[in-house]
Parts: structure tokens; C-alpha cells; sequence
């Protein structure tokens, strides 16, 4: 075949292509506003069977729902923390290397340097529950029972000072009923009234500062995990 | 520059023989004549291995990999900030990308317990709660329904936490790194509540990943009928691992935490769950011991990715200054730059696409002589949001926040061209 009626047939199967490709997108077109006129739901999805809602829907939330039946007393709670979670937390939640620490801290959430723990910070003892039985231990996530839960959260509390003695026992019915200690010192994010001068019509273009010193340097710090060497200027 | 170490080359010269070598020879001998002063480069005049040998073929690399002269264009962790690698960060080398988009194998990664491989085929997600029917969704079923392409950043709020107390970090990918911005393909979540319908109670979601820490945040329900996706795909490709594989939350302007990766389950309530990452993690620790929460919003932000500590400036004369500048509350308007630590500023020019709730593109053409310079960005929204000072922030939120430092970040360059994260006062 020759150039030329090659590059003909190339046309000619194209304009083919391009009449069949038009009439399957009027089609489409078509069937497309058929099936939105018919129903506004794709019927995509099968419904989730109880079993399969029951295995995942595991959440607990502030107000106790989705809490298990079950129960467990510090005490337990303290043999199972000794085995699955003090090599990293620490036998009494002090915290081994950088792993978070889970005690102590009371009074320093104005200080310099605040220990932020379950018992100084945490607005709701659920939230250890929910965490602790969705993601512990780190690396054998979900391998605790509902007792196990409720054991570990005890001992957690009794770690923290908010409850005393070592057959406490936290259950399903009991749970609710415990406050915790920076409970009220959380409100929702104000920041556009609180912080509404940084809302500004027209910022400062010219002679804005006084002449800006150096306060502080990043080399002086020297914690920046890469190569310190210059750069040569041409 | 040739890299005459390697194996591949050796090779192919051994192959091609002493044509090759003769070849070479010849081009050494033709010398062009000198202009006064200035040698000729031998790049030009001499035969180049690339210019002479064959490449690869086609196959070598399926799916294509960066050049090996780019070796050092990598995420980036700080050892120090985390226990264990699994639980942990890294940061996305702003100072080496251009435009807005970030290439996919880039975008910073931060995972709980690890990343999370999935096979598509054996992916499910659950709807339940709040709603007229609970469903599962296999990701046949959701790549079935309707689509759509968003460009968004993704900030973490952490990102510049380790900067509250001071300049510690020496280069933007340590203290602006936990951001990226890519195109997502995905469907809308409000299609998938849609489907599952929702009761007249449900005023919050809860999203809960399917990676070793189940992964769980509270989401308020305008925001999810608003402009949230389920995406599976990103830049072109389908996710990378290590951000979601299979599918994700995309939650435009708010902060990472929110977009969790590997989504399985979405339960529908009446009210916050008070999660782990919600109560303990992400609130924001005032100076009078008080704590913001369900701080969502990423407020607009900017930084100088060039001249940076690790882009320090190596020419004096002509230079190009860029940076990136974002705002989760809408589109960013203006950035200002000031070369004198905030005395004085002038507009950049902003170029490439302007999307909402995306990282833009801006650059200043500058001469340098080798003055020092502090240079300092400053971004504006669509709210009339301006980025405070460091000092401004620090007025309001203290030190103790963690999160939300988006204060403006100086770079000091010195006379040599080398360029240091400073604090000014």
C-alpha cells in the first residue's frame, strides 16, 4: 500500500470511529437522564448483616454507648499492664523512651513543659477504653477481651489518682459515673472571634518594624538530621 | 557531569570496543578556538558516554523512576521526634519540588501503626449507624458511582509544632515538610451517605481506618455533605500504600488527621466520639492550662521553599525566590515577601493553577549582591486572613500548643549564600 492510502484508510477508519463513538455518547446521554428520572439512589452496596456491623462497630463513645458488657478490677488490670504494655509505658505509666507517658503530670498544664497524661489531661476516661481495645497492644492490635479492657482502664485510673485501692472494679455500669480531672477545661475552637485581629484589610507594606535582630537559630539547637556544610557562592 | 563508575556503562563500553574509545580520542583532539578569558567547556567539546552509547531500552524501568542525579530529592524523618518508625513522620522535600503539585511518592507519610496493605479485591467498607440502611461497599461498588477531580493540600496539624518555642529545624522540609498537595479521583461522600440514607438525628461521622490502628475521628455532618471524597486515587495513579491504599477520607482545608487512610467503617451519630486523636492529640493547649478542640481549620499559611537552609542561594546576581502558600478556609489571594525581616514587603506574583483550598505557586525575581537578607513570606486568603508574625501568635496561643503554628517563618542569608532558620525580634 502507498503512503498516501495508507494515511486515507488511517482518515477514513477514524471519521468511522468518530461517528460510532457520537451515537454511543447520545446514547449514554440518554440511558444517563433515563436512570436519574427513575431513582435518585444508585443502588450500589449490600446491605451490612448484624454479624458484620457486631465484628467492627466496636467505638465507644464519651456518653458510654457502644460500651461492652465485662468488668475487671486494677488489680488485674496491673498483671495484664506488667505483661502487654509496661515494656513500653512503663510499670506505672511513667513512659519508657519516647513512648507516650500515661501518668502523673496533675498542675502542669500551665507550665513550661506540661505532662500531658490520661490523668492531667484527657477529657473522658471512654477514650482510653475505645483506644486501648481498638489499637493495643502496639503490634498485637484487638488480641485483649472486653474484661481485659475494662481491667487495663482501671488500672489506668488507679495509676492516675482517680481511684483508690486495688479491687476497684470498673465495669459497664460503673463507667460513666467517673469524671475526669480536666474534663471542663476544653471548649470548642474559637479562633475566628478569639483571634480575629489577624483578619486585616490592608497589611503593612512599608516601615512595618523596628530593624529585626537575631533572637534565636536552628544551628545553634543542632538537632537537624541532615549535612551542615556551606554552599560555595560563584 | 558523566558517572564513569557505572556498571552499566563499563559494560557498554566493553561491548562496543575500540570503536568507542576511538570515537572518543578524536574528540579530544578537535579543540575549538578560546574566547579571551574563558576555556572551553569540555561538556561541549567533548563526546559525552550519553551522547554516544546506547540507553536503555524501553522495559528497563515499567513503571519509571526518577533520574539518579535526583537520589537526594527524598522524604525525610527526624529520628528524635517518635518511638518507632511505624508510628511516626516524615516530611516531604518542599525545597526540591516546583509548581503545586506534589509528585505522589513525596507526600509526607505519617502512620500510627504502620502502613496498611491492602488488597483492593478484599477491601470493604461499612456504612452504619444513623442511617435508614447500613451497607457494604467493595471498591468495585464505588468505582461504579459517580466521580470527581479535586486538587487539594494536605497539611498536618503538627506541621511547625516543633518551631512554638523557637527556630530548631534547619531547612523547610523539617519545618513546613508535613504538608503536600495532589489531584484526587474519588467519590463524594455525600453520594455515599446518599446511598445508605441518613436519619434526621445524624449530625456526626466517625471514620475509622483499617490499618493496625484502626484509625478513628469525629467528623461534623455539614462538612461531610459539604465537600469531603472517599478518593482512590491520586495524581493519575491509584493511592500510594502510604497514603491509604485503597481508599481515603479527603477532608479539604482540615487539618490531616481528619483524612484517614485506609477508610473501612463510617458510623453515623448524634455527637462527637471523643477519639484518642481528638481529646488527647489534637486540641490545642492554651496558655491558661484551657484547650481548644475540634480545631479542624488549617489557617493560611506560607514559607519560602528557595533560598532555604537546604537551598541556600549560590549566585550572586540574578536569583529566583519561590514558595508555596495555602489556607484551608478558601483560596489564597496575595503573598507578600519581605527581604528585611518584615520592614518592608512586596507582592509576589502567584503562578500556576489558584485552587480552592490548594497550595498556590509564588516567585520573586530578585538581584543579590551578597547583602544579608531575612526573608519572610506572608499569606492572605479569600477571608481576609493574614498570617501573623510568629510573636502575634505566640500572644494569643502560647507555646504550649503543639498544633496550628502557622506563624511566619524566616530565613536568614548570609553573605556566603548560606541560609539559616532564624527567630527575629
Amino acid at each position: 500500500m502507498s503512503r498516501s492510502v495508507k494515511l486515507a484508510a488511517v482518515a477514513l477508519l477514524c471519521g468511522v470511529a468518530l461517528a460510532v463513538a457520537n451515537s454511543r455518547i447520545e446514547a449514554q446521554q440518554i440511558a444517563a437522564q433515563a436512570a436519574a428520572k427513575t431513582s435518585s439512589k444508585l443502588g450500589l452496596g449490600r446491605p451490612a448483616l448484624p454479624d458484620e456491623i457486631k465484628a467492627w462497630d466496636t467505638d465507644v463513645r464519651a456518653d458510654g454507648k457502644g460500651l461492652p458488657p465485662g468488668k475487671g478490677t486494677v488489680k488485674q488490670g496491673d498483671v495484664i499492664f506488667q505483661a502487654q504494655c509496661a515494656s513500653c509505658h512503663g510499670e506505672f505509666g511513667e513512659g519508657a523512651g519516647r513512648w507516650p507517658v500515661l501518668s502523673g503530670g496533675a498542675g502542669t498544664l500551665k507550665a513550661d513543659r506540661p505532662d500531658k497524661t490520661i490523668g492531667s489531661f484527657w477529657p473522658d476516661l471512654s477514650t482510653a477504653f475505645d483506644y486501648i481495645k481498638r489499637a493495643m497492644p502496639y503490634g498485637n492490635a484487638r488480641s485483649l477481651s472486653d474484661d481485659d479492657v475494662y481491667a487495663l482502664t482501671a488500672y489506668l485510673l488507679s495509676m492516675n489518682d482517680i481511684v483508690k485501692g486495688e479491687n476497684f472494679e470498673l465495669n459497664d455500669r460503673n463507667f460513666t459515673s467517673i469524671k475526669m480531672p480536666n474534663a471542663a477545661a476544653f471548649y470548642d475552637d474559637d479562633r475566628e472571634t478569639a483571634e480575629k485581629q489577624f483578619w486585616k484589610k490592608d497589611p503593612c507594606m512599608k516601615d512595618c518594624r523596628s530593624a529585626p535582630k537575631v533572637t534565636g537559630r536552628a544551628i545553634s539547637v543542632d538537632v537537624t538530621p541532615d549535612s551542615k556544610s556551606g554552599p560555595k557562592v560563584d | 557531569m558523566s558517572d564513569k563508575s557505572s556498571a552499566d556503562i563499563l559494560n557498554r563500553r566493553k561491548f562496543l570496543g575500540a570503536v568507542g574509545l576511538a570515537g572518543a580520542g578524536a574528540a579530544l583532539g578537535a579543540k575549538p578556538a578560546m574566547a579571551e578569558g574563558v576555556k572551553p567547556d569540555p561538556l561541549i567539546t567533548e563526546i559525552q558516554d550519553w551522547n554516544r552509547y546506547l540507553g536503555d531500552g524501553v522495559d528497563k524501568k515499567p513503571y519509571g523512576v526518577p533520574s539518579k542525579f535526583e537520589k537526594n530529592v527524598i522524604r525525610r524523618d527526624v529520628s528524635w521526634l517518635t518511638a518507632s518508625p511505624e508510628s511516626s513522620v516524615n516530611f516531604t522535600p518542599l525545597h526540591e519540588l516546583d509548581g503545586i503539585i506534589t509528585p505522589s511518592g513525596l507526600c509526607f507519610e505519617r502512620h500510627h501503626s504502620g502502613v496498611a496493605d491492602i488488597n483492593p479485591a478484599e477491601h470493604r467498607l461499612m456504612i452504619n449507624g444513623l442511617v435508614d440502611k447500613p451497607l457494604v461497599f467493595t471498591m468495585d461498588d464505588i468505582k461504579r458511582m459517580p466521580r470527581m477531580n479535586k486538587v487539594y493540600f494536605l497539611e498536618c496539624a503538627a506541621n511547625s509544632g516543633m518551631e512554638w518555642r523557637g527556630a530548631q529545624l534547619n531547612g523547610c522540609q523539617f519545618t513546613h515538610g508535613m504538608v503536600h498537595n495532589v489531584m484526587y479521583t474519588g467519590v463524594s461522600l455525600k453520594t455515599l451517605l446518599d446511598e445508605a440514607g441518613l436519619k434526621p438525628n445524624a449530625k456526626w461521622l466517625m471514620l475509622e481506618g483499617a490499618d493496625a490502628a484502626a484509625m478513628n475521628r469525629s467528623l461534623p455532618i455539614e462538612k461531610a455533605l459539604n465537600d469531603c471524597m472517599l478518593a482512590f486515587a491520586m495524581n493519575g495513579e491509584a493511592l500510594r500504600p502510604e497514603q491509604g491504599y485503597p481508599l481515603r477520607a479527603v477532608i479539604p482545608g482540615w487539618e490531616g488527621n481528619l483524612w484517614v487512610k485506609w477508610i473501612r467503617r463510617i458510623e453515623v451519630g448524634d455527637q462527637p466520639w471523643q477519639t484518642r486523636e481528638e481529646t488527647s492529640k489534637y486540641t490545642d493547649l492554651l496558655a491558661d492550662g484551657r484547650s481548644r478542640k475540634h480545631t479542624f481549620v488549617m489557617d493560611a499559611k506560607s514559607v519560602v521553599t528557595n533560598p532555604s537552609p537546604q537551598a541556600p542561594l549560590k549566585h550572586k546576581g540574578r536569583n529566583v525566590l519561590s514558595g508555596l502558600a495555602w489556607s484551608g478556609r478558601g483560596t489564597v489571594k496575595r503573598v507578600d515577601v519581605s527581604m528585611d525581616g518584615g520592614r518592608n514587603w512586596q507582592t509576589a506574583r502567584i503562578d500556576g493553577p489558584v485552587f480552592d483550598k490548594s497550595l498556590v505557586r509564588f516567585y520573586v525575581d530578585f538581584d543579590w549582591n551578597g547583602q544579608e537578607l531575612m526573608i519572610q513570606s506572608r499569606a492572605m486568603d479569600s477571608t481576609g486572613y493574614v498570617q501573623p508574625t510568629k510573636d502575634e501568635l505566640r500572644k494569643v496561643r502560647g507555646v504550649n500548643s503543639i498544633y496550628h503554628n502557622n506563624g511566619i517563618q524566616t530565613w536568614l542569608v548570609r553573605s556566603g549564600g548560606e541560609t539559616e532558620n532564624v527567630e527575629i525580634g
